[in-house]
């Protein structure tokens, strides 16, 4: 009886304490994350300094490294696939939400969730097997006879390399961003797409005027955690960027992504300063995430209503 | 009052966007069937009865099989399931029960934040706290990283869900003179059990295809696992060893494992979203 | 525990000194099982219920009318202190249960809520069978055996007018009932462990005429038993179902009285503008 009453008198405060020392733990997990990433990055920073972020060497032999190759390759190959990725997003998720029958809209919708639940190491695979030799044989020389005269569209036609490495990232936040954006294109009050079209506006005026600004602080968020996806991305990039440490502005030449020369080189370090290095890269790649990321949900939070500044 | 030509060019417009609308779901769904396809094609023939029995053969030796890493996969994702489930469910009913608070604001924020953490830093991160200082990798070491990758999805999910409950719901419990913990336990967890099931299942399957995680802690092995201090071969570092092998057997397996990921990832999925129709349906 | 509620309680006009002058009709009863005195209630800065001081008489049904955001539905939760779940909600003066003040932390809520159930709006059956659903309460409070607990659910629906329907599917989930079936499982599920008093906050708002009906019957016949309270939108249902009513306009009590003279010679223009349906 007394242990009854004691559990009454403790349950709930027990309970709360319980809980929310969970959820500290997931401070604890982040904060400890940066923690050891910044110390163990400690001999890289001490040595390089802040011209790490400039150096394109990256030499094992001479132990000299800099993040500017990787990180060039991972905002490259980021921006070849939001480049890609938003258009051919948007188009899916209007194309579901407005202009398909009824009766496709969920299967076709349900299919872009599959892709979007296919693992990133399959993508990678896929396209270093397929879309490759692909790229090689027919892309890359289409592109450099009609756009050559770009330094981009010029270059060694290998198949991999960074449009490769960003066209496979597309294809992996596509159906990611198109779901997403989907949902939100959902929530838009059929009142206010009646009584636009009530005034005679065309589908893609509605969209236009309508969807999209009433929508823009989900399409937002929705880019946003595309991109998050698309920086951090280690497998779908791997197989086909080419892990080559060179600098160069033709998109068919291989590069290198941070997380691509993390999963390539990190087991490999055979110097404390070589793993060092490797580990600042990887706090790199954790800040700029986490950046971008933070930045962008600031700013949803700001826009307080959908559709408000 | 209507100019015919700026009305044509209206209807012409929104035609365009229709049209480019179009193409691209097109686009997206031969991508689906094209790579669906190809996994499913090339996968297939290397799935076979010794694919699930029997061990890993050696580079150009004929037939042998991913027994092992299929194992090692069930095993590292139940583990890390089994860490990550309370943790997230715990955290996540903090968040929706009390976490109207600074706390509860950070807490939040952290967890969105490491949804998008790049899963490569947290298997480093991983390496640098249990690797690096036993001096081997372990199956620990990557359930550990896979939980990590887990538990904000699954505490993110868990508020979600719970939030969805009418607050009648909990009003009611309480006048009957629950304690707190009680309803939540009983009635809270009981209304939202599919749609945290479903989030759960989301996030199972998503960390169970993934292998950045798991390159630098588990490893892989070409052998039984020996327990769960040793590296423990899985399918997905496997996949990424055997399709950058030069060997036409190995990439054949590869695919094989392609497949099975693919296709279980799938399944789940697929279970998940009927789970939750069914409900919303009753 | 319950009273004999044969005896009338005497109504006496005797308004309280400090009361202001929206309370001039405050009437209050010589058998009352709760005393409100001087109830104010805040959300944050804003001051929802003013100086509310009344009586609800032991055994009797007492309605609460009044158009939306009146406060009456504040006014109910703050007898069994649901507004603790919410930052920010705060009661201030005196309930008193039995004579015991209830508001501030020298009653455990637990054991308030004990003693007052509560009847919700929308039917609220929690996810799991009719049976659990009825025992939920009776299971916190004792481990009784298996037969009494069969017995008291049994008891408490067939209180609920509920047995008859449900009998011989007591697995079945409490959300696969109908609606007014749902709300008298809920009705089942509060009586079932004995309370002293039962809160109703728009008990029958989403429910058919007939559903509602059925509910009103089954108030009628808790007459003596339970001691009610009923917040309603409904101006017929307080008057069928009530013996006493009060009219809350913006946080404060216009009126006071037996249900009839309510309804047939109101004293204040505000209770008769309302109850007339010229505003609301």
């Amino acid at each position: 009886m007394a242990e009854q009453r004691s559990l009454r008198a403790w349950g709930d405060p027990l309970f709360r304490g319980l809980t929310r020392t969970f959820a500290v733990g997931i401070l604890l997990l982040l904060g400890t994350m940066f923690f050891m990433l910044w110390q163990e990055s400690a001999a890289s920073i001490d040595k390089f300094g802040w011209h790490f972020l400039t150096s394109a060497s990256w030499n094992p032999v001479l132990e000299d490294y800099g993040a500017l190759v990787a990180i060039t390759g991972t905002l490259v190959s980021t921006a070849i696939a939001l480049v890609v990725a938003v258009p051919i997003s948007l188009g899916i998720a209007l194309f579901l939400a407005e202009i398909a029958p009824k009766a496709l809209r969920t299967p076709l919708g349900v299919a872009i969730e599959l892709l979007a639940a296919i693992p990133s190491i399959v993508y990678g695979m896929w396209g270093l097997f397929v879309l490759a030799p692909l790229m090689s044989d027919y892309v890359q020389p289409l592109l450099s006879s009609t756009l050559g005269f770009l330094p981009f569209f010029s270059g060694p036609e290998m198949g991999i390399g960074m449009l490769t490495a960003g066209l496979v990232l597309a294809l992996m936040i596509v159906p990611f961003i198109a779901s997403v954006t989907r949902d939100v294109f959902l929530m838009v009050p059929t009142t206010l797409k009646e009584s636009a079209y009530g005034l005679g506006c065309t589908t893609w005026e509605v969209v236009k005027d309508i969807m999209i600004p009433y929508g823009r602080k989900g399409i937002f968020g929705a880019v946003f955690l595309g991109l998050g996806r698309a920086l951090g991305e280690t497998m779908a990039i791997t197989f086909v960027i080419g892990n080559a440490h060179r600098l160069s502005w033709s998109l068919f030449a291989p590069g290198n992504s941070i997380a691509s020369t993390l999963a390539n080189e990190f087991t490999e370090a055979d110097s404390e300063l070589y793993t060092s290095a490797l580990i600042e890269l990887g706090l790199l790649l954790f800040v700029i995430t986490f950046v971008i990321i933070g930045l962008a949900q600031w700013w949803m939070r700001r826009m307080a209503a959908p559709g408000g500044h | 009052m209507v100019t015919p030509s700026l009305l044509a060019g209206r209807r012409a417009r929104n035609r365009l966007v229709i049209g480019l609308s179009v193409m691209a779901a097109g686009l997206g769904l031969v991508m689906l069937v094209w790579i669906l396809g190809d996994v499913a094609l090339r996968g297939l023939s290397a799935i076979n009865w010794d694919f699930f029995t029997k061990l890993p053969a050696p580079p150009g030796e004929e037939g042998g099989g991913l027994a092992n890493a299929i194992v090692g996969t069930l095993i590292l994702t139940a583990v890390a399931a089994l860490v990550a489930i309370p943790f997230g469910v715990m955290a996540g009913t903090y968040l929706a029960e009390f976490g109207n608070s600074r706390l509860g604001t950070a807490v939040r924020f952290v967890s969105d934040l490491l949804v998008s953490a790049p899963s490569i830093v947290v298997g480093m991160f991983v390496y640098l706290i249990l690797v690096a200082p036993t001096g081997n990798f372990s199956g620990w070491a990557g359930a550990t990283a896979l939980a990590i990758i887990m538990v904000p999805v699954v505490t993110r999910t868990t508020e979600e869900m719970l939030r969805l409950i009418p607050s009648e719901m909990r009003e009611a419990a309480l006048a009957l003179g629950a304690p707190y913990w009680k309803m939540v336990a009983s009635v809270l967890y009981r209304a939202a059990a599919t749609g945290m099931m479903t989030g759960i299942m989301l996030a199972v399957a998503r960390v169970s295809g993934e292998t950045a995680p798991l390159l630098f802690t588990t490893l892989n092995s070409p052998y039984w696992m020996e327990g769960m201090n040793e590296p423990v071969a899985n399918l997905t570092v496997t996949l990424f060893n055997y399709a950058m092998s030069p060997y036409d057997d190995w990439q054949t397996m590869a695919w094989g494992a392609a497949f099975l990921i693919t296709a279980s990832i799938l399944i789940m999925t697929i279970t998940s979203r009927l789970l939750l129709m069914k409900r919303t349906k009753s | 525990m319950t009273e004999p509620a044969t005896r009338t309680p005497r109504l006496y006009a005797k308004p309280r000194l400090d009361a202001p002058t929206a309370n001039e009709g405050t009437a209050l009863v010589d058998d009352a099982k709760i005393q409100v005195r001087g109830l104010n209630f805040f959300y944050d800065e804003h001051q929802a219920l003013t100086d509310n001081t009344l009586d609800i008489a032991r055994g009797k049904v007492t309605a609460f009318i009044g158009p939306s955001g009146c406060g009456k539905s504040t006014h109910i939760r703050a007898y069994n202190r649901m507004y603790e779940l919410y930052q920010g909600q705060r009661a201030e003066g005196e309930i008193l249960l039995d004579g015991v003040n209830i508001v501030g932390p020298g009653v455990s809520a637990l054991d308030l809520r004990h003693r007052i159930g509560m009847i919700f709006q929308k039917p609220t059956p929690f996810p799991m069978s009719v049976f659990d659903n009825v025992a939920y309460g009776l299971r916190l409070r004792s481990n009784l055996p298996r037969t009494e607990l069969a017995d008291r659910v049994e008891e408490a629906l067939k209180g609920g007018a509920l047995w008859e329907q449900v009998k011989d599917s007591l697995h079945q989930q409490g959300t696969a009932l109908s609606g007014g079936q749902q709300q008298r499982l809920c009705i089942a599920r509060a009586i079932a462990v004995e309370p002293e008093v039962i809160l109703m906050d728009e008990p029958c708002s989403a429910l058919d005429p007939i559903a509602t009906g059925k509910i009103e019957e089954l108030i009628e016949g808790f007459k003596g038993r339970f001691t009610i309270v009923i917040v309603t939108h409904n101006m017929q249902q307080a008057a069928r179902v009530s013996d006493y009513t009060a009219f809350f306009y913006m946080g404060k009590l216009v009126e006071f009285g037996d249900t009839e003279s309510i309804f047939t010679m109101p004293k204040e223009g505000q209770t008769e503008a309302y109850i007339t349906g010229r505003f609301g």
